[in-house]
């Protein structure tokens, strides 16, 4: 199978103003992926399934990944000369960068004709709040008709062109998507007939503590007998 | 979307709310149609799924499978623990073939980790790989013919080999399914020669379990009616879908992890990948039954090749693992179909991201366009031949 810089340069040559950048894997496994531009990225997925090189026709495994917003402190170090004219001081000087988060969606490909795989591409989002949409796979590679109705649902990347987005695994009426990092399950989750430590804590909180019972009427003691 | 968008049925033809199990629906087309709730508590969907089944008359028109019933976010909380915390939990995502979930999360952490596996551990996952798979495709066979009405006395004989390689398990690792057995980078017990000598005594005598078996049922007539070119898959149509396993090689399409990645040792081992012609329920039957002679072929080599040394690699450890940062992807030919588990590091003991890719849940893209116009007890078998387990497919 030919390289991924190859096939970066063949999807860049193919579909001129399309985004695909190559995003490489530190790990010991260096699998490394393609990050595709959302805006001609079925254009794209197609071509891969459908290049006669390639035939990348069986989507192993999608899934998605959450980046929450991430501030990241920098730290310098400035040797400043002394006006005195004694030796240079050494300044550290603190930069703050604020890093947007994104939702990710990984695709895993293999060719089942030719044997061969994985290639791996990514698609990003915006943001994790309201540019969430990116293009649904599925009308190229069915396998991702359940996993993509599961990112949905767990992640909250909505996939444009999806024949039926639902949610899957949790309930129809739910509101958040558990997989994300910022998720914080509900107080009333379900309940729990002994609640213990942090639930009960949290219990607490979510329902408010019952005013205390009027005192008992005191019942007249009999007088001691003389 | 609205409301009825979001119903738990999605009816086309009517707005959706909790209502009996049974109730007639209107369809401009077909006329009068009946929409059955099939499931969660049914005894043929094999746990908690649930099959919106819309039927004309008997014939199937329509089919929703539901799931979640079983979904605890398995991910989620092996976010939470340590890259060991989940190797337990594992043992529940298919808590038939433990052995096999067991070695798919081990492979992608020691991909993930870089971790090399001592060549005695290679041929002991090997051989609990394989008895996993006789386990797993013995329970199905049985089950298969549960769904086809024969009530029990089939199964009772699959369960009875069945028992006896969970009696091995249980031995050798203190729990008969859910076995706990990989570590990264080899094994957690080494066998004793007595259960070696068992295990080979076992494995050579199941053949005849297996003649036996095909004797008494595979040329039976109503299960020959009730099988052949019953919930027909196309390869093509499977490829796309990422049906993976017995299920998509019974369409004739040769491909096995086994054979295409050769994960661990398979390619020292001589077998061959079983093939099916008509994509029907008959030759998903068939494909457990050749692949269970197959898996006998491995397990007879690994005993007699079976080497000795150490079952961890002495760099591996335990406590205090910290893979990298970086991701990584490992799949394996479970018993169901292609397991793989995807591992995102950051540096730290718990995974970043751990995702399960489950054969069964993608093994059910195509249950709707297998059971089209089939009848309502033609789905039972053949969501029976697919071979689910929820514990996988909801997680």
């Amino acid at each position: 199978m030919e390289s991924l810089e190859q096939i970066r340069d063949r999807l860049l040559a193919r579909f001129p103003g399309a985004s695909v950048t190559l995003v490489i894997n530190p790990g010991a496994a260096a699998e490394h992926s393609l990050l595709l531009g959302a805006a001609h990225a079925v254009e794209m997925a197609r071509f891969l399934r459908d290049d006669p090189a390639l035939q990348l026709d069986y989507c192993s495994n999608a899934t998605g990944l959450d980046w929450p917003d991430k501030e990241i402190v920098e730290t310098k170090k400035l040797s400043v000369a002394d006006p005195a004219g004694g030796p240079a001081k050494i300044v550290e000087e603190k930069t703050k960068r604020f890093e947007p988060g994104y939702l990710e969606a990984v695709y895993h490909l293999y060719s089942m004709a030719l044997r061969h795989g994985p290639v791996i591409i990514r698609l990003r989002t915006g943001n994790r709040t309201d540019q969430v949409t990116l293009p649904s796979f599925t009308p190229i590679w069915r396998s991702c008709d359940f996993q993509e109705r599961e990112i949905f649902d767990l992640f909250g990347i909505v996939f444009a062109g999806h024949p039926d987005l639902r949610r899957i695994l949790m309930w129809d009426e739910f509101k958040d998507h558990p997989m994300r990092k910022d998720y914080v399950d509900p107080d009333d989750y379900e309940w729990e007939p002994t609640p213990h430590d942090r639930v009960l804590e949290r219990a607490k909180a979510h329902y408010p503590v019952p005013p205390p019972a009027p005192a008992a009427p005191v019942s007249p003691t009999p007088e001691a007998k003389p | 979307m609205s409301a009825a968008d979001l119903s738990p049925f999605n009816s086309p033809f009517a707005a959706g709310t909790a209502g009996p199990s049974v109730r007639a629906v209107k369809d401009p087309f077909h006329g009068d149609l009946l929409e059955v709730s099939m499931g969660p508590q049914h005894p043929s969907t094999h746990g908690v799924f649930r099959m919106v089944v819309t039927l004309d008359g008997e014939i199937i028109v329509k089919l929703k499978p539901v799931f979640g019933y079983l979904h605890r976010n398995h991910e989620k909380i092996a976010e939470n623990t340590s890259y060991l915390g989940s190797m337990p939990y594992t043992d529940r995502l298919d808590y038939l073939c433990s052995m096999t979930t067991n070695w798919a999360y081990a492979l992608a952490v020691e991909k993930l980790a870089g971790q090399a596996v001592p060549d005695r551990a290679q041929y002991l996952r090997i051989i609990m790989a394989e008895l996993t798979r006789l386990v797993n495709h013995s329970c199905l066979v049985g089950f298969l013919f549960n769904d086809l009405g024969t009530s029990f006395t089939p199964l009772l004989y699959a369960f009875r080999e069945r028992e006896k390689i969970l009696d091995l398990f249980e031995s050798l690792t203190g729990s008969r399914m859910m076995c706990n057995y990989q570590r990264f980078g080899g094994c957690r017990v080494d066998p004793t020669p007595e259960w070696l000598a068992a295990a080979s005594r076992l494995v050579d005598n199941f053949p005849r379990f297996l003649d036996e078996y095909e004797t008494m049922l595979t040329g039976n007539e109503i299960m020959l009616a009730r099988t052949q070119g019953v919930g027909v898959l196309d390869a093509a149509k499977a490829v796309n879908a990422g049906i993976t396993g017995p299920c998509l090689r019974a369409s004739g399409y040769n491909y096995d992890v086994r054979k295409v990645d050769g994960y661990g040792f398979y390619p020292r081992f001589d077998f061959r990948v079983p093939l099916g012609a008509h994509g029907d329920t008959y030759d998903r039957y068939m494909m457990r039954v050749l692949e269970m002679r197959e898996s006998v072929k491995i397990l007879q080599q690994a005993f007699r090749d079976l080497p000795a040394g150490p079952i961890m690699d002495p760099k591996s450890k335990l406590r205090g693992f910290r893979p990298k940062a970086g991701e990584a992807y490992g799949r394996t030919e479970s018993p169901k179909g292609e397991l793989g588990f995807f591992l995102v590091s950051d540096g730290s003991p718990n995974p970043y991201r751990y995702r399960v890719r489950p054969p069964t849940l993608i093994n059910l893209t195509l249950l709707e366009d297998m059971c089209l116009g089939h009848t309502i007890a033609d789905s039972v078998v053949i969501l029976g031949s697919i071979d689910i387990v929820l514990g996988e497919v909801d997680r």
